[in-house]
Order: structure tokens, then C-alpha cells, then sequence
């Protein structure tokens, strides 16, 4: 029997199509389940707590600290490693690199998950979020702020990546003629979807433009815009190594055999990339630290803290991205990876918390409360990740 | 022409002349319009009249101002208490200092809110309205003044902040806290009048003022201005803010946005076109015409 024509038959036979997707499939009692499942549930009790006693009942956020880790970590730190999406799309469908092709549904996947589920978790850190809408409708725009060209910018952004992922999701439900007009589509909104990277990947450090006062000198420059913009680029392509990575790993069975030693070639490429990007990222750093004579702030424990994020988590990863390249070595490219994430995940939080405020007596640091709602925010988009690569054709070689 | 015709003649020729003066002066935003309050520390005995005031007015937090010994610290400002007198012990004594929302004559929390939330209304108050707050806190983040509080223990918080009384204003009233001063340490006007003012009261003692009008240049001018007995950085203010208005900082970013809009689109079809990307993958792309004219030509 032709499954195209009776799922696409009637509304029925879809509706039953749809809940058999939806039904867990393979065991249940993982490590990751059993991890995930518990802090998922939590994260859940913390938010209805929190939504009935207010952000001050389960957050350690002050009046001198309005921004913490929800903020900090789940925005401002998850967009940049969402960047690997915008990254690759310009390489294969701008530059027409086609060795790069097997990846990019996995990861337009992610930053489309990504950007869904950091926007969700802005509704639990903004204070009045039923007033989301106000800066897409209505006579509410504040056109002079940073943050609304942040606001509008996910909203396209978000719906550019699922136009770009459209046709999997048509492929999936065998639905052929939509998938050949939402691939003639891409091209199009890929070009958008870098436009508006670009812009907002700079526009999170240009968040801070404002806040010179307050964010320690070694960490705010007027070229911030700029150094978030630059940083992203190798952030996304560290991603895409550990999460490919990871995926080969764990969805093994779901890629095809020739993907698995195409995807080491792909990881030299990136490493190439990555390592050039963080060099000229490096160059910016160090450009910036001569030209404003920022010589006598390395002396404390804060440019300690400065040389460890610069030197520790950028310089030296870049050099093992270049020694990983140039002597073919999967290993030391893969722990440049993560040291390039680390060093990602430090400047953001240290930009957005940790450097903020950094003369106060009192500094803040995160409850439990805020981590578990992260981890909950990171599993919650792994289970739905899942859930895509097990049902949909995202690994698959034949695109 | 008698005395009389002549002083007539100016009269109406520089009423003319201040009347033109005042229709350009509104094109070009000018300080004149913005009204503030003059805050002379030398004066202030630290009676906290203006916080009893503020309280009543806005139904907040009334101090118990005899009893409770809040000058014994520094305190801040919450979202309880829109304005606080702080004490210092300085070298000429102490000194008595009100604090609250500086209303910057170009305000950065105002410039940060992506819907307006916070408003710089006409005449320099800069209020916030709960209907279109979002509650995203980037307010605080970008005040120089770390002055917007918001109500962390509430399902329903408001940013809370001196409004300069904006109500009482428009009703031909002073802020509260400028009525109840017994002393006139605060003076409600014009900020070009307070300024003068300020001036004024230095060139005439010299020797009891510092020569330095906090507010007059710091962020751009803020609507509430300081006069001090001492250099400013002992009596709790930060002196490292800058003299360039805040929201100065996001203009250059914000200008480049258009460029990046439609530059950047242009110049990636330009790549894509040179990189001949069609020819790859053609299903995948979105054909150019200009690569179906080559095309064609090739084939032929």
C-alpha cells in the first residue's frame, strides 16, 4: 500500500500518523532519562513557584544585579553556540561548499531549537511576560532600543530556521511537492537568517554598550558589538564539532555508514575555520587591551581572571585548533572544541554576571533554583532534539 | 522718539525676538523647556521631610523619621522608597544627602526600554507605565544611577522609581518632597533657572562650595542637580559616569542596523552569484535569472 497517499488521504489517518510519532520509542530507562527526567519536573515545581512569589523567591537577583543566570547563560551565552546554524548555511548555500551539506540539517535543527527554547526561557526571567507581545504590537515600540531589534530579530529569526528546516519536516510527512517548493525557499531565507545573526549576535554585547559603569573595563569596550559578532562565528563551529560529535556517538545507528568517515573530514574543515576565526577574535582582544592601556588593571585578581579567559580559553585553544589541523589529530581538535566553548561560556557570563558589577561587596551567585530551571531549559530541548533526529530524516545522506 | 516710545519699541522687538528664540529653541530640545530640582547639601539638615512626603504621596513606605536611626548607614533606594537622605561624615562636618532618580535629560532607561515602558515625558520627568512593561529589567541594567527597582516578591512587579511627581506636575503643583523641605535645600524650576541659581551661589561664596555643579554635564545633564560643600566623590556620588549622554553609546550600533539590513543581503547574493552556487545543488537553490541566461548560453 502507497503510505503517501493514505497519510496525505485524509485527516484521520494524519492525526493517527502524528500520535504514533509522538509515542516514546526505545527504552526508557536511560542515564539521560534518568538524569533529565527528574530535574525536568523540578525545573517545572520552581516556575509555578515562581510565577505565584515572584522572581525574588527562587532567584538571588538584586536590585544591583538585575540580569543573572537566566539571563546571562540561557540568552546571552546560548545564542552565541546557537551560532554554528547561520555559519553553515553561508558556507554551503552562499559559498556553495557542498562538504558540508551532511551537516547542515542537524545543525539548522539546533539553532531552531535553540533560539525556540532560549526565547521560552526569557518568559520566565522577564517580570510581566504577558506583556511579551508588547514590542511586536501595537504602539509600543521602543525603536531606540537594543533590546527590541533583539526582540524582533528572534521572532524572524526563529521563523527563517524553520523555513529552512521546513523540508524535512515535508519529507517526513512524504508530502513531495511541498518540499520541493519550500527548498526553492532556502537560499532566501538563509540569506535573512545571516543578515539577522549578524545583527543580533552583535546586538547581545551591544546590550551592554550602556552598562559601561558597571561591567569591569577589561570586559567592556564600544567594540563589544563587534567581538560577540566575531566570537560567535567560532563558537557555532565549536558546536557543531562536539554536538556532531556527540551525535555520531549516541544516534549512530540512524547515520549512514559513508557519513561517519565524511564527518572527520568535516571536523578538519571546521577546526580550520575555527582556529583562523579565533585567531583574528584573539587579535581584537589583544588590539583593544594595548590601545586603551588596560596594562595596569592586569595586576589583580580580575586580570588574572582577564589572562585565563583570553590566553587560557582562546589563544590556546587556537593554536590546538592549528596543531590539530596541520598534524591531523581528531583528538586535540576536539578538546580545542570544548576549551573554545568553556572560553565562549566564560566571556559571555563574564560580561553579562560575573564581570558586572564587579566592585560590589556583595556579589551575586546563582540558588539551585536557577540552575536546575537551566538544566531543565538544556534537557527539555535535548528530548525534543530527540525526538526530531528519531522521526525525521535530519542525518540522512540523501539530501 | 521720547524715552517712553523707545522702551516700548525694544520691548516689543525683544518679545518678538524671545518669542522666535522660543519656537526654534523647542526644534532643538532646549534646556529651558526641561523643568528639575535644585538640591543644595549645604543646606539640607537631614529632617527626611521629603521621604514622610513621598511616602504619603505615593502610598509607600512612610519612615518613622524620629525613631528609626536610618542615617546611621547609607541606604539605597527600593522599590519601597522612591527618595532616601543619606548622611556623611566629611571634613567639613556632616553633610546631608537626598538621593533618587536623577531624571537624565536624555535618560538611557528610557532609551533601553524596548516598549516605551519607561517614557521621558515633555518637560524632562521620566515616568514608567505598567501596561506596556514586559518586566525584561534592561532599565536597571543601563541606568548610570542603578535607580529603577523592581518588585522581586510580587507575581505582578512594577519598576519602581521617582517620578519627579509627575501628576502633581501637571496640576500646577511642586513634587511633594520640594514642599515639604523646611530649609529650601530643594528648589523645584527650570533647570536653566536652577542652573543659574547654582552658579550664582557660588560666584558668591566661593570659599563654601566646591566649583562644581553635579548633574550640570554628568550623562549628558540631569534634571536634578547637586551643590556641595565637599568634592562630590565623598558624598556617595560616582564622579567616573562621563559627561556623554547614554544613550550615545547604542547610536552608532543602532544607526549601523539599516546598513547592515540591506548591505549585507546584497553582498551575500553578490558571493552567491560569483560562487555559482546554483550549479551545485540546483534543486536546493533559489535560481537566479542571470544563471538561467547562463545556462542557456552554455547549452547552445
Amino acid at each position: 500500500m502507497n503510505k503517501d497517499v493514505a497519510i496525505t488521504d485524509s485527516f484521520g489517518n494524519f492525526f493517527s500518523f502524528l500520535i504514533q510519532e509522538l509515542k516514546p520509542r526505545g527504552p526508557w530507562l536511560t542515564p539521560f532519562n534518568i538524569i533529565s527526567i527528574p530535574v525536568i519536573l523540578t525545573g517545572v515545581g520552581i516556575l509555578v513557584y515562581r510565577f505565584i512569589h515572584g522572581l525574588g523567591s527562587v532567584t538571588n537577583l538584586s536590585q544591583e544585579t538585575p540580569w543573572g543566570l537566566w539571563m546571562g547563560f540561557d540568552v546571552v551565552t546560548g545564542v552565541a553556540l546557537a551560532g554554528g546554524a547561520y555559519v553553515i548555511t553561508f558556507v554551503v548555500y552562499v559559498m556553495g561548499v557542498d562538504k558540508y551539506h551532511g551537516i547542515v540539517r542537524a545543525t539548522v535543527l539546533n539553532g531552531l531549537l535553540a533560539y525556540s527554547f532560549y526565547g521560552a526561557a526569557l518568559l520566565f526571567d522577564i517580570g510581566r511576560p504577558w506583556n511579551a507581545p508588547n514590542p511586536y504590537i501595537g504602539n509600543s515600540f521602543g525603536f531606540s532600543s537594543v533590546l527590541f531589534l533583539i526582540c524582533w530579530h528572534f521572532l524572524l529569526y526563529m521563523i527563517a530556521e524553520f523555513v529552512e528546516f521546513s523540508p524535512v519536516i515535508a519529507e517526513w510527512l512524504h508530502l513531495e511537492k511541498a518540499k520541493r517548493f519550500l527548498k526553492k525557499l532556502t537560499l532566501g531565507t538563509v540569506i535573512l537568517g545571516i543578515t539577522l545573526s549578524i545583527l543580533h549576535q552583535s546586538g547581545l554585547g551591544a546590550l551592554f554598550l550602556m552598562a559601561k559603569p558597571k561591567v569591569h573595563p577589561l570586559w567592556w569596550s564600544e567594540f563589544i558589538p563587534i567581538l560577540f559578532f566575531v566570537s560567535s562565528i567560532y563558537a557555532g563551529l565549536a558546536m557543531i564539532i562536539v554536538e556532531g560529535t556527540v551525535s555520531h556517538r549516541v544516534f549512530s545507528r540512524l547515520i549512514p555508514e559513508k557519513h561517519h568517515d565524511h564527518f572527520d573530514d568535516i571536523v578538519f574543515g571546521l577546526a580550520k575555520g575555527a582556529a583562523i576565526t579565533m585567531f583574528v577574535y584573539y587579535f581584537f582582544k589583544a588590539l583593544l587591551f594595548i590601545h586603551d592601556g588596560q596594562w595596569d588593571l592586569i595586576v589583580d585578581g580580575w586580570g588574572l581572571w582577564y589572562l585565563v579567559e583570553v590566553i587560557g580559553f582562546v589563544l590556546i585553544p587556537a593554536l590546538m585548533f592549528a596543531f590539530g589541523f596541520k598534524h591531523r589529530s581528531l583528538r586535540i581538535i576536539k578538546i580545542a572544541a570544548v576549551m573554545a566553548l568553556i572560553g565562549i561560556v566564560l566571556n559571555r557570563m563574564n560580561v553579562s554576571v560575573i564581570c558586572y558589577n564587579w566592585y560590589a561587596d556583595v556579589h551575586y551567585i546563582p540558588t539551585w533554583q536557577e540552575f536546575v530551571v537551566t538544566f531543565m531549559v538544556i534537557f527539555s530541548e535535548l528530548w525534543v532534539f530527540r525526538w526530531f533526529v528519531t522521526r525525521m530524516p535530519v542525518f540522512s545522506a540523501d539530501h | 522718539m521720547d524715552r517712553r516710545g523707545f522702551l516700548k519699541t525694544s520691548l516689543v522687538v525683544g518679545g518678538t525676538a524671545l518669542t522666535c528664540n522660543k519656537a526654534r529653541a523647542q526644534e532643538q530640545h532646549d534646556p529651558e523647556e526641561f523643568v528639575g530640582i535644585l538640591v543644595d547639601t549645604t543646606r539640607c539638615i537631614g529632617c527626611r521631610a521629603c521621604e514622610v512626603a513621598c511616602g504619603e504621596t505615593w502610598d509607600m513606605h512612610v519612615p518613622d523619621v524620629l525613631n528609626d536611626g536610618a542615617l546611621e548607614a547609607h541606604r539605597n533606594t527600593s522599590e519601597n522608597q522612591f527618595t532616601v537622605v543619606n548622611k556623611f561624615e566629611t571634613e567639613k562636618g556632616d553633610v546631608f544627602v537626598k538621593k533618587q532618580c536623577m531624571h537624565c535629560y536624555q535618560a538611557a532607561c528610557a532609551t533601553a526600554c524596548p516598549t516605551e515602558a519607561m517614557k521621558q515625558m515633555k518637560g524632562g520627568p521620566v515616568v514608567w507605565r505598567g501596561n506596556k512593561c514586559i518586566g525584561c529589567r534592561f532599565c536597571m541594567v543601563s541606568c548610570p544611577f542603578d535607580m529603577p527597582k523592581f518588585e522581586y516578591n510580587d507575581w505582578n512587579p512594577k519598576l519602581q522609581k521617582c517620578t519627579m511627581c509627575f501628576e502633581r506636575l501637571e496640576e500646577g503643583q511642586k513634587p511633594a518632597c520640594v514642599s515639604a523641605c523646611p530649609t529650601d535645600a530643594l528648589m523645584f524650576g527650570s533647570r536653566l533657572k536652577n542652573l543659574e541659581i547654582a552658579r550664582h551661589r557660588i560666584y558668591s561664596y566661593p570659599d563654601k562650595y566646591v566649583h562644581h555643579i553635579y548633574g550640570e554635564h554628568e550623562v549628558g545633564g540631569t534634571g536634578y542637580i547637586y551643590l556641595s560643600a565637599v568634592p562630590f566623590d565623598q558624598i556617595g556620588f560616582r564622579t567616573d559616569l562621563g559627561k556623554r549622554p547614554y544613550p550615545e553609546y547604542t547610536k552608532e550600533f543602532l544607526y549601523a542596523v539599516p546598513m547592515i539590513l540591506f548591505g549585507v543581503p546584497a553582498f551575500l547574493l553578490g558571493i552567491n552569484a560569483l560562487a555559482d552556487a546554483g550549479r551545485s545543488d540546483p534543486e536546493s537553490e533559489f535560481t537566479l535569472e542571470f544563471d538561467v541566461d547562463k545556462e542557456g548560453a552554455r547549452n547552445e
